[in-house]
């Protein structure tokens, strides 16, 4: 699905990170774990076509992402589903429309209609469907990305901090769905934080984690 | 042809989702219905000097290249001697068609705008006026000035010559700065546009942030801001050649004010020609927005 071959990444002058080899498989489910700063968010914005790598090669779903324009990238997009942990809405739009804003914008809006009520179902977000983003919960948040991020039936989900911003009880929730979505046969791939999420996670559902710390990325240890 | 026509009414019909992701930003609709209305309405003045002066170059180039006058300066006893002797001469001159003495009513009514009504002309020192019409190629004013020396020597012949062709040419440059003027009025109103869609665009980076996350393509984001520019464009544009067209309606009549404002509006099917403003106006916001757009979209990346 993606991958990336001995990819470096500089800002400024600066390498965040260098000979990064990864590969999300289909099917897969991966954490990555790091402390802040390390990069996680950059990697994985290479691995969604966000951004460009300055040096090795990034291939999604085996294609050169350097070599894609910009339409290229954006159908790639379809393909990857992203939560971002603050979640990024339309805020003058109510949540339905912003669930189905990934139909809306890839001209399939027609499918939207059946769709949208079993997702919003799934994601527990029915009675909040006419309500606008400003006006739910931090977790209503985070499910309704979630809801966003599957309602084109990626074949990636890419989630950075997910459960930052909600309890626990909430993140469990989160992860269920998560798994339940790679038990579909989605690649699922996490950025975070929470150990507590990665143990609950690996006593699911097979994991890798991965773990980015001095500018490079590796297997974390044995105490996961 | 057609697909260019399907198009634009596609973009007047738009795709009432995408537009629905932008939400309304009053500042630079304003800006942008204000901007297309005065500009527009500039655009009918200017489009009304350069077809009046248009008319007016054409009538004098026509018109004074056709006629001409003699002057005859003589003591009052001799003057109609020498009139009758120079429409002798006019009359058995090849390329003249007519050639008549003007009344004292016609020659009061030339001195009017200087000396006001009521002019005493038969009292006043005043030349006598021939005037000639030419036909054919015209006759030849060396030859005419050389019998007109020998037979009537208080004559004195004016082709026009001498200033009908600067008059001409400035009536042209005229023409030409109303042309001019049209075009910095279009390239003012895509500039100023562009700055209102940059405006749009910078004020949406949000807007902007979640559709290329959720896998829009630029021309489809390009497309929600084009299309309200445009039709703020064509609204406004359209206001303010109503506006325009009236306070040329309003402008003096030729038969009042005389003189060079005579001409300044349009006349007959020139009426026409605003109505090409607004529709030019939609296009100069359309390529000024989607320009801008493209690129703002490319530089975010």
């Amino acid at each position: 699905m993606i991958d990336l071959e001995n990819v470096a990444y500089s800002y400024g002058g600066a390498e965040l990170f260098s000979q990064v080899n990864l590969t999300l498989a289909a099917g897969s489910f991966h954490f990555l774990t790091g402390p802040s700063g390390a990069g996680k968010t950059t990697l994985l914005k290479l691995c969604y076509g966000a951004l460009q790598a300055t040096g090795g090669q990034v291939r999604l779903f085996g294609e050169d992402a350097a070599m894609m324009d910009r339409d290229a990238v954006a159908l790639t997009r379809r393909r990857i589903g992203v939560v971002h942990q603050d979640c990024q809405f339309l805020d003058h739009l109510p949540l339905t429309d912003n669930i189905a804003l990934p139909l809306t914008v890839s001209g399939r809006e027609g499918e939207a209609a059946g769709n949208l009520d079993d997702l919003m179902g799934w994601v527990g977000l029915r009675k909040q469907a006419n309500q606008l983003p400003p006006q739910l919960s931090g977790g209503e948040r985070q499910r309704a990305a979630l809801a966003r991020a599957v309602i084109m039936s990626p074949d990636v989900i890419i989630a950075d901090e997910p459960t930052g911003n909600v309890d626990w009880e909430m993140s469990q929730r989160l992860l269920t769905l998560l798994v339940e979505l790679n038990r579909m046969g989605k690649t699922v791939m996490i950025a975070t934080h929470d150990m507590n999420l990665i143990r609950a996670a690996k006593s699911q559902v097979t994991t890798r984690v991965l773990r980015l710390k001095d500018r490079q990325l590796m297997q974390a240890g044995a105490e996961l | 042809m057609k697909q260019y026509i399907a198009r634009a009414f596609d973009l007047i019909a738009g795709d009432p989702q995408a537009d629905r992701a932008v939400p309304p930003t009053g500042f630079t609709a304003r800006l942008t219905l204000f901007t297309a209305g005065a500009m527009a309405f500039l655009a009918v003045f200017a489009l009304a000097l350069s077809l009046a002066t248009g008319r007016l170059a054409d009538r004098w180039a026509s018109e004074l290249a056709r006629t001409s006058t003699l002057r005859i300066s003589a003591p009052d006893d001799q003057v109609d001697a020498q009139l009758r002797a120079a429409l002798a001469v006019l009359e058995t001159t090849p390329g003249v068609a007519a050639a008549r003495a003007l009344t004292a009513d016609e020659q009061r009514a030339l001195l009017e705008p200087w000396f006001g009504p009521d002019l005493p002309v038969e009292d006043l020192p005043i030349p006598q006026l021939i005037e000639i019409i030419e036909e054919g190629r015209g006759y030849d004013p060396t030859g005419l000035r050389a019998r007109l020396q020998a037979e009537v020597p208080a004559a004195v012949l004016d082709d026009h010559t001498r200033w009908r062709e600067p008059l001409v040419d400035a009536a042209g440059r005229l023409r030409s700065l109303g042309w001019v003027a049209i075009i910095l009025i279009a390239a003012s109103t895509g500039a100023m546009i562009t700055l209102a869609a940059q405006a749009a665009l910078a004020a949406n980076a949000q807007v902007i942030r979640v559709m290329r996350l959720v896998g829009a393509r630029d021309i489809y984001i390009a497309r929600a801001f084009v299309r309200r520019f445009t039709l703020r464009a064509l609204v406004g544009s359209a206001i303010g050649t109503v506006m325009g067209v009236l306070a040329v309606m309003l402008l003096p009549s030729a038969d009042v004010a005389g003189g060079f404002l005579t001409g300044l509006g349009f006349q007959r099917a020139h009426w026409l020609w605003p109505l090409v403003i607004p529709p030019l106006a939609a296009a100069v916001a359309f390529f000024a927005t989607r320009a801008a757009a493209l690129r703002t979209l490319r530089e975010q990346s």
